[in-house]
């Protein structure tokens, strides 16, 4: 629960500061918290199987919740692809304006074509 | 009722993405197949859209896992009409594409990625799950991405770096909200959410949830406060990929408010008073920002903004006939704002410029051209009889018969600043005398008249849309009027989902 609160707390300093480095930081440790959230807010249960019986028409037992972890892993998958999207984009920005500054990144609106 | 067509317009476009992979760096094989593809989709929404407006809601089972357990798609009238007019905004960028994007973009594979996008937009529509509209929502974002920053100038990095810090935000705090809904409640199914939400003891924090989906949401749709990413990215990629993102993904992010906050939520009054404050101030800060821009495209980024606070006013009302209004006025914008990056990018092939002290006297060179044009700005003027007329009706009576007088007013300064900036459009682009000291760099003209007929049919096809709406709104009120009823009226969606 804390460490949630760390993650957000910390993605969302990093996303605020004008680094794009820290910005790609900032994005990942969001992602992160936002997962383990995800895997908090689904019941942990140890030891159990995550089945019924096929007899049951209720949940007669605590049972492992399977669907928090389907959702984790393709929130991982996602924020996986959005990541390395992310660091190619700002690496190649870098490597045409040659700052980290996210304030050099505006054109002013005269050289438009 | 069950109806496993309800995937073939996403599939479609799936299909026509992978076919042209096929074909890598074969560009007039790609430009073929894209609009045959588009074309398609066309017929399959217009049958879908069909069979919902004189049928019942159609809903689908994903590897016949009954609802709620698996995921359901549902096709409403709300989203067959999104997915309509996606379809056709999809098919005019498409043609324009043909020769309207460069050749060195379509050998990165542009048509293969714009149809990913076309196809995570529909299946966003049509989803009726949340964590997969989350899912919808990513696949749209990523193949947003790489569209704005494929050609790689300058000023395309340095927007796609905002839209990308954004989009992303705005997705964790989707998924934030998605996790807290999941955990008050173990269910994603919308139609089973919209059963559970109201039995939660605890109803504060149901409220917290719907705020993390209002940000997110609000980011992705560039409401006020949230909109700033939006004017400073989507002036900088091509034309037609412009004219997507206008038309189709801020309206995403509107669908997905109002599927959220009419069907999983209800807004209390503190809600119903934030969306129509928001409302307010996007119109008003958006009308200003468009006032003092000099780029046409840059003006058309902020029009987008400007709008899309008279659509969430309307949802803040929450009567049935402010709903009315802004499904009405939805329609309308998707296909105008569309239409308007489209000749944003034919002014740029007539002149080589979209400032407009260096433009002028295009309706002396081109007065048909001019004349089509001015139907599209005068639709979005709400000039009557033309489509962006009615919808206001609706909305200024709803705020008079609520009362809110505030929103009246936005409204009614909105429309006239919407008709100054349209008018000063006009008279510097069109009227104007060409001006003398400029170089004129014309791209168009030297075109074969095929190609030209390709880029000047789409923006065609969309006026031809605009009027149709403008001049039969009697067809349109009825289905936004049957959109409104079913927001307001729950049952029988989550009847056509859960089957009970």
């Amino acid at each position: 629960m804390v460490l949630i609160g760390v993650l957000y707390a910390a993605g969302v300093y990093f996303i605020l500061r004008r680094s794009m480095v820290r910005l790609l930081l900032g994005i990942m440790l969001l992602g992160n918290g936002t997962n383990i959230l995800i895997f908090l807010l689904g019941n942990i249960t140890k030891g159990k199987p995550p089945i019924i019986d096929a007899d049951l028409k209720v949940f007669a037992d605590i049972y492992a919740d399977p669907i928090p972890q389907a959702l984790i892993l393709t929130a991982i998958v996602i924020s996986f692809g959005l990541t390395s999207f992310a660091i190619v984009l700002l690496k190649r920005v870098y490597a045409l304006i040659g700052s980290d500054d996210l304030d050099d990144l505006n054109t002013p609106e005269e050289e438009d074509i | 009722m069950i109806d496993n067509q309800i995937i073939a317009t996403v599939v479609v476009h799936l299909f026509t993405a992978l076919l042209q992979l096929a074909f890598w760096r074969k560009t007039v094989t790609q430009r073929v197949l894209s609009i045959a593809g588009t074309l398609t989709g066309f017929l399959f929404a217009a049958n879908l859209f069909t069979k919902v407006y004189t049928g019942s809601i159609l809903t689908m089972n994903a590897a016949n896992w009954e609802a709620p357990f698996g995921i359901v798609f549902v096709a409403d009238l709300l989203s067959s009409t999104m997915v309509l007019l996606t379809s056709i905004a999809a098919l005019a960028v498409s043609i324009f594409s043909a020769t309207g994007v460069g050749r060195a973009r379509m050998l990165y594979g542009y048509f293969p990625i714009f149809h990913f996008l076309v196809m995570g937009l529909n299946g966003a529509f049509l989803t009726g799950d949340i964590f997969n509209l989350y899912v919808w929502f990513e696949v749209v974002i990523i193949a947003s991405f790489v569209l704005l920053t494929l050609g790689g100038r300058k000023a395309q990095l340095e927007g796609a770096v905002k839209y990308m810090a954004m989009n992303i935000l705005a997705s964790t705090f989707f998924l934030t909200g998605v996790g807290l809904l999941y955990g008050i409640t173990g269910s994603l199914n919308m139609a089973d959410l919209a059963l559970k939400i109201p039995q939660v003891e605890n109803q504060s924090i149901v409220n917290l949830t719907a705020m993390f989906f209002l940000i997110g949401f609000g980011i992705k749709s560039a409401v006020f406060p949230l909109y700033f990413w939006l004017p400073s990215s989507y002036h900088t990629p091509p034309s037609a990929v412009a004219a997507t993102f206008g038309g189709l993904l801020t309206k995403v992010g509107i669908y997905a408010l109002f599927r959220v906050f009419t069907l999983v939520f209800t807004p209390d009054e503190f809600m119903k008073t934030l969306f129509i404050v928001m409302g307010i101030l996007t119109i008003l800060t958006g009308a200003f920002g468009a006032i003092i821009k000099n780029n046409v495209r840059r003006l058309f980024s902020y029009l987008i903004v400007f709008h899309i606070g008279f659509i969430i006013g309307g949802l803040g009302l929450y009567t049935k006939v402010a709903l009315l209004g802004a499904v009405f006025y939805l329609i309308h914008d998707m296909i105008v704002k569309t239409n308007l990056f489209l000749i944003a990018g034919l002014i740029r092939q007539l002149r080589g410029t979209m400032n407009m002290s260096k433009l002028g006297g295009l309706y002396a060179h081109y007065p048909k051209i001019s004349l089509l044009i001015a139907v599209v700005l005068f639709s979005l003027a709400g000039i009557p009889p033309l489509s962006g007329f009615w919808p206001k009706i609706y909305l200024i009576e709803a705020g008079f018969s609520a009362n809110n007088y505030a929103f009246v007013l936005s409204v009614i300064i909105g429309s006239f600043i919407t008709l100054y900036v349209i008018a000063r459009l006009w008279s510097e682009v069109f009227w104007k005398n060409d001006p003398a000291d400029e170089i004129i760099t014309d791209s168009f003209e030297p075109l074969k008249p095929f190609k030209k007929m390709l880029l000047v049919l789409p923006i065609g096809i969309l006026a031809a849309t605009t009027l149709y709406i403008g001049l039969n709104a009697e067809i349109v009120i009825q289905v936004a009027d049957r959109i409104s009823t079913e927001m307001l009226d729950t049952t029988p969606y989550i009847q056509a989902v859960l089957g009970k």
